[in-house]
């Protein structure tokens, strides 16, 4: 193989400066789409376990709808589908106005999909504590709301916490969708150089090395929180 | 103080409860037993509407538990409930949990909370164990702060739903001592258990369930003295032999 390496070629402008923006722009649009996915994912997965018909069967429809369609075609139809379905008015405000558009419409579909997978967690992890906590939450006068708060919430997202953690990495992982619509993170920025340069070893491997940091970050620091919340005394919380 | 009235309740097509009437009076001790199965369980529960039934009406303090206009929360916060699992939450500590709805529900201060919550903890034996976390005490430990934590919204009636059978044999003593005194204090009490000891020792009346229905309900000397109806003798029988 004739390849001249030339590891140089990452800390030279401007394609160190194109490496840190992608970066910076996958940290964006996964953070911004977890807040949206974890704030949205807890109402329909607690939607999922409640005692109201219409609620349940509008968010089990929610999870399957998003669940089921392949998140590159969600991204498409969010930038492309979508506005043509909206009234001329908002269609063409979508088009011309909406700020950062392929920003915005990436946090969007990123969270609504990953909304759908977060809420199947936290269902799982209300499911697992059981009716017997519900009814002595309920037994003490305790609403139904309040049950939730003090009782079932508290234990159930500490059960969750390893399942959450590899979705959040997931949805980092998938941002990289995003440059499918435009975004100009990590990977994207690494094809960049690589056609500007011809040297995309060394511009993936960076990549692939931000990719690694990140998740090793964040590994550790929710095994941080985790032990942080332990409840003392506690084995095994789900087996019950 | 608890008035059932021709209660019945189907699970789809099947009946568990089978017209069931009876009534526990103020300071009260009502001991309900009878097979496995035979709807003790949601009987009580029905008792504070954990469980909704069909027909039939039953009043607490004069409050129709399954009226439409009931504030079911309110009137639960009013009988106290003890679970044959102890069911403690578990992400708090022992006097966390019995100041949570005081401090929720009643709207207490944390002061008086947490004073009244230590004064039960003493009362049931446990004033030492008030940090620890629920899955650090004893199953008996653990029944006895879910009693302390009924207590604590000084309940007007309090049920029992088997709560001493999740318990080793050496640990029983502790939580039947702690009910006894309840009800040598006066509360009204309905109590699902097999301990006949218990029932011989306080209850002023027995019902005996079977298959949905309210078999026998009599007082505490006709229940033990008299011949009783052929399935309650033989269940007698076999719970008396251990
Ligand atoms: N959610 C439910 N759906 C269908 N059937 C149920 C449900 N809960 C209880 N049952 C049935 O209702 C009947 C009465 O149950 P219940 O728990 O009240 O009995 P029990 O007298 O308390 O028995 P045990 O001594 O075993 O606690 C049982 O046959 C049980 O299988
Ligand atoms: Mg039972």
């Amino acid at each position: 193989m004739n390849y001249n390496w030339d590891w140089g070629v990452l800390f030279r402008e401007p394609y160190l400066d194109w490496l840190i923006s992608g970066f910076l722009w996958t940290i964006s649009v996964s953070l911004a789409a977890w807040i949206l996915a974890f704030t949205l994912g807890s109402i329909v997965g607690i939607a999922r376990t409640v005692d109201n018909d219409w609620a349940r069967g509008i968010a089990t429809c929610y999870v399957e709808t998003f669940r089921n369609i392949p998140l590159l075609v969600q991204m498409f139809l969010w930038y492309f589908v979508f506005p043509e379905l909206l009234p001329y008015d908002a269609g063409m405000w979508v088009k011309r106005e909406l700020p950062m558009p392929e920003f915005t419409t990436a946090v969007v579909c990123l969270g609504l999909y990953t909304a759908s997978r977060v809420a199947e967690q936290v269902r799982a992890g209300i499911e697992a504590i059981g009716q017997g906590q519900r009814n002595a939450g309920l037994a003490i006068g305790l609403t139904p709301a309040q049950v939730y708060r003090y009782v079932l919430l508290p234990v159930s997202y500490r059960i969750i916490i390893p399942p959450l953690t590899s979705e959040f990495l997931t949805i980092f992982k998938n941002s990289s969708v995003a440059l499918t619509i435009g975004v100009l993170e990590t990977t994207a920025q690494a094809r960049q150089i690589e056609e500007y340069t011809f040297q995309g070893f060394e511009a993936f491997t960076a990549a692939t090395l931000l990719y690694i940091v990140v998740t090793s970050v964040v590994m550790l620091l929710m095994k941080l929180i985790e032990g942080r919340v332990r409840i003392p005394g506690m084995i095994s919380l789900g087996a019950k | 103080m608890i008035n059932l009235k021709k209660i019945s309740k189907w699970y789809g097509d099947f009946q568990v409860l089978d017209d069931c009437s009876t009534q526990v009076e103020k300071g009260e001790v009502v001991v309900v037993c009878g097979p496995s199965g035979s709807g003790k369980s949601t009987l009580i529960k029905c008792v504070n509407g954990l469980e909704p039934f069909q027909q039939g009406e039953i009043t607490v303090d004069g409050v129709s538990v399954g009226g439409k206009d009931t504030n079911l929360s309110q009137l639960r916060s009013r009988i106290g409930m003890v679970f044959q699992n102890f069911e403690l939450f578990p992400h708090i500590s022992v006097v966390d949990n019995i100041k949570l709805a005081q401090l929720k529900v009643l709207g207490r201060s944390d002061d008086e909370a947490h004073k009244n919550a230590m004064r039960l903890l003493d009362r049931v034996g446990l004033a030492d164990q008030a940090d620890k976390h629920p899955a650090q005490l004893s199953g008996g430990q653990q029944q006895r702060v879910a009693i302390a934590r009924a207590l604590a919204m000084d309940p007007i009636a309090m049920l029992f739903d088997e709560p001493t059978s999740a318990l080793d044999p050496e640990m029983i003593n502790e939580v039947l001592d702690v009910m006894v005194e309840l009800a040598k204090d006066g509360m009204t009490m309905m109590v699902v258990t097999h301990e006949m000891g218990f029932a011989r020792r306080v209850a002023n009346r027995v019902i005996f369930m079977d298959e949905g229905r309210i078999e026998e309900d009599c007082t505490r000397e006709e229940f033990f003295n008299t011949t009783r109806g052929e399935r309650a003798q033989i269940f007698l029988s076999k719970i008396l032999e251990h």
